[in-house]
């Protein structure tokens, strides 16, 4: 096998890993905005669910309950957001924006004064963990070209959530366009009045979205922690929920497109870690910096208007009210 | 004698101080078409809206079909088997046909089954009525008249027995409006109920069986339209004998004041909103642009008040050609003695939370007589307002009043008083009298007629027909952004203009200018 193939499956092994956080914060997004709540506050709700599912699986060494910790700690938080924005009519940017401020305050507090190291949580054994869970026949495909390393090095290999991230890209489809509830969320992100005079409630519609929001938003979350490293590191979000929320408006509010957005940011952070410290001809040693800011680049190069049109859901960002004639 | 379709009893309801329906009652009876109308305001729309359960009332009961029946809720109104089409179209822009008609009623947790149900469901009813609409396209590529058939449909395939539509025909062709009648005839005689809320009193004669009037967020009586006229049921709603006639001496057109040659322009999404419009406007006449609502006349007004840039063509005012790209703003324009009535007073007109005062000098406030250099003379500007409520019998006259506390007819009163009052060689009018009560359309009329007759240029435009014909010397009928035609209102009636509305273009010579 060539060095090169060798090197693009890493590469794109690496990118999975990467994109995954962000694709459950996209398909949050997704969610949340189809409904016609802007979500700003995916950042802070990966951030607490990160730290809550590092915090539960330091004291109890069980991965599957530090997952429920990260979903109860986001879905509480896009309550917060929820109750704000739908119920009190607020201005779903600041709840959002208060959301991410109060998450990043609260885990370090709380990390510092619970476990006394600087903000971090306690480094997890394997066995709170999520760890990378081999596929069956990976010793027979070895001896297969090509498809057999695929299968190798980049399906297999992988922790559970990230098996999961990638089902929730037909799921989330099917959802959206087969089910009767995908009909009314995507609806009532568009014109709210119209789900309102045919006998559906509105505030119903988007807390059931919030709350998914909330639960894919933990599932991030502990990915972070518990699956990618071994515990929680202060302001370990580093961006991702904007990043997913560029990928949201990139793929125009798709699921298969968001995957798609997602997988290519991922890469783009593979290829930035893999290419530090590497020196070009021509140019020397690109500075770790410039590298680590590929990615934004490419966001506000591809939002500046190289995406063509992204028409958001008409009604996003509206709080619904009934006109008063 | 079977129950009642509907009774409403003593329904009461407020919006903090506003008294929207004050003890109303209303029975309609079973296979009727039955005419609701009022003046804006006057609370019909809040009674249809609490009978579609979209509003709980504060008090009051509704029995349908002679049943007590706890309506709070739109699913409540639905289960009753009333349906609404409303005036804003409730529609999703994105969905289909098929999904718009299902949202609500899925039938089941997919929506596979629902959808070939439904899709079922609306090929017998346009088989039934002959109301053709392809199940599978977009709403927003339907063209107006077919969304109002969505939204029937919808309410039919929901198994409505109780329609309500709250004024249908305002986006309707005349064409369109007759075969809208011909249908709620057709589904009345078959034992549905139609209510039909609107301010057209000939639409009320033409459709209707009985008829009720609200003022002032009270019922005021129930008549039989074969009973009663035009003019009846405006004293009625107004509360004194209406003029509803314009009374205007022949036009006396002098030299050209506007020139539009080939005006074209484009909206954002590069769409010809308003193609090759060309026309002329003389002094001392009134020329009326007439066509259902967003055939390009809000794009013809704002261009040439300078809002909009158009993507070609010229414009020339008291024969100087027009610096389109920027240089000729509103203020410009205005300094060269264009005024603008703007359609939308709340958008454009008025700043509601204002004080009328400052309301009525928006855009002028830089004239010598408010003020010098950055500040402004709050005396002059509150004796301005006051010579101007006068003259144009603004009530109350209190200059100090939040401009949203004003009636719409005196709110549309303060703008024109505004532009008017400038001494403008054109005005630009747009809906001049939508959203305002019978009184005040009378004196609206008049001035502009004054305006006329002092020898000013004035460019109408309006969507209600009648205010076209009525006060035009000439009228131009726009279709999908195109002049299709011109005509002078005594050569014309509502069919041939109903063509033209619609864009069937006619042979007819052109009438000289």
């Amino acid at each position: 096998m060539s060095e090169a193939f060798q090197l693009i499956l890493l590469a794109v092994d690496s990118a999975i890993r990467l994109s995954v956080p962000l694709l459950f914060a996209c398909l949050a997004g997704l969610y949340s905005e189809r409904s016609g709540v802007v979500d700003i506050g995916l950042e802070g709700k990966m951030l607490i669910g990160a730290f809550a599912a590092g915090a539960v699986a330091s004291l109890v060494p069980n991965p599957w309950l530090g997952l429920l910790a990260a979903v109860m700690a986001s879905v509480l938080f896009a309550l917060v957001h929820g109750f704000a924005s739908i119920s009190q009519r607020g201005n779903q940017i600041v709840s959002g924006v208060a959301i991410n401020v109060l998450a990043s305050g609260l885990t370090a507090i709380l990390g510092n004064a619970w476990f006394g190291q600087g903000g971090r949580t306690p480094q997890l054994p394997s066995n709170a963990r999520f760890n990378e869970i081999t596929l069956p026949f990976v010793e027979a495909a070895r001896s297969v070209p090509v498809l057999g390393a695929i299968y190798v090095e980049v399906i297999s290999g992988h922790s559970v959530l990230v098996y999961l991230a990638m089902a929730m890209v037909p799921l989330t489809w099917f959802v959206l366009y087969r089910t009767s509830w995908g009909l009314r969320l995507r609806a009532v992100g568009e014109n709210p009045a119209a789900v309102d005079t045919a006998g559906l409630s509105v505030a119903r519609l988007r807390y059931g979205a919030v709350i998914v929001a909330g639960i894919l938003c933990g599932f991030g979350g502990a990915y972070l922690s518990i699956a990618q490293s071994a515990g929680f590191i202060t302001d370990m979000t580093a961006g991702k929920g904007f990043i997913a929320l560029a990928a949201l408006i990139f793929a125009k509010w798709r699921p298969l497109p968001a995957l798609g957005a997602c997988f290519l940011f991922g890469l783009l952070d593979a290829v930035a870690l893999r290419i530090q410290g590497v020196s070009f001809p021509g140019i020397g040693q690109v500075p770790v910096q410039a590298i680590q800011a590929l990615p934004y680049i490419l966001t506000v190069v591809l939002l500046a208007g190289f995406i063509g049109k992204a028409t958001p859901p008409r009604a996003v960002g509206v709080p619904y009210l009934k006109d008063r004639s | 004698m079977p129950p009642p379709a509907i009774q409403m009893t003593g329904i009461d309801k407020r919006f903090g101080a506003v008294h929207a329906n004050n003890a109303v009652s209303m029975t309609v009876e079973k296979g009727t078409v039955h005419g609701l109308i009022g003046e804006n305001g006057a609370g019909k729309s809040t009674l249809m809206s609490i009978l579609y359960g979209f509003y709980a009332a504060d008090s009051g009961t509704i029995a349908i079909n002679g049943k007590p029946s706890l309506i709070r809720t739109p699913a409540d109104a639905i289960h009753s088997g009333i349906g609404m089409v409303h005036q804003h179209f409730m529609l999703v822009e994105t969905f289909t046909v098929v999904e718009n008609v299902m949202l609500g009623a899925e039938g089941g947790v997919f929506t596979a089954r629902g959808a070939s149900a439904v899709r079922a469901k609306l090929r017998a009813l346009s088989h039934a009525y002959g109301m053709d609409v392809n199940p599978d396209a977009v709403v927003c590529e339907l063209a107006v008249g077919e969304l109002q058939r969505v939204e029937i449909l919808k309410a039919l395939v929901k198994g409505a027995d109780i329609l309500i539509l709250d004024e249908p025909t305002a986006v309707l062709t005349p064409g369109e409006v007759d075969t809208l009648f011909v249908l709620l005839r057709r589904l009345a005689d078959e034992g549905k109920t139609i209510i039909i809320v609107t301010h057209k009193l000939k639409e009320i004669m033409a459709v209707t069986d009985r008829v009720s009037v609200m003022r002032r967020g009270a019922m005021v009586g129930t008549v039989e339209t074969r009973n009663t006229s035009p003019a009846d049921l405006a004293e009625l709603m107004v509360g004194r004998r209406v003029m509803l006639t314009v009374e205007k001496g022949p036009a006396n057109p002098q030299g050209v004041v506007l020139d539009v040659k080939d005006l074209t322009v484009r909206d954002a999404r590069g769409t010809v909103r308003l193609d090759h419009a060309t026309f002329q406007v003389r002094a001392g006449e009134i020329v009326g642009i007439a066509g259902v609502s967003g055939n390009g006349q809000s794009e013809l007004l704002e261009t040439i008040a300078g809002i909009r840039k158009p993507a070609g063509g010229t414009i020339s005012l008291n024969g100087t050609m027009l610096d389109c790209g920027g240089g000729d703003d509103p203020t410009a324009l205005r300094a060269r003695g264009l005024r603008h009535v703007p359609e939308d007073r709340h958008r454009m007109g008025l700043v509601k939370q204002f004080e009328a005062a400052e309301s009525a000098i928006l855009g002028c406030s830089d004239e010598p007589g408010f003020g010098a250099g950055p500040f402004l003379d709050r005396d002059a500007v509150l004796a301005d307002c006051i010579r101007k409520m006068a003259s144009f019998d603004v009530r109350p006259a209190d200059p100090t009043l939040r401009t949203a506390l004003f009636s719409g007819g005196n709110q549309q009163k303060i703008v024109l008083a505004r532009e008017i009052e400038r001494d403008p060689r054109l005005l630009l009018i747009g809906q001049p009298t939508r959203g305002v009560d019978i009184g005040a359309i009378e004196f609206i009329h008049k001035r502009i007629i004054a305006l006329r007759d002092a020898g000013k240029a004035v460019l109408l435009v309006s969507t209600e027909l009648d205010e076209v014909l009525a006060l035009s010397d000439r009228v131009l009928v726009m279709c999908g952004g195109k002049i299709t035609g011109e005509r002078r209102p005594e050569d014309t009636n509502e069919q041939d203009m109903g063509l033209l509305m619609a864009g069937v273009s006619s042979d007819a010579p052109k009438v000289a200018a």
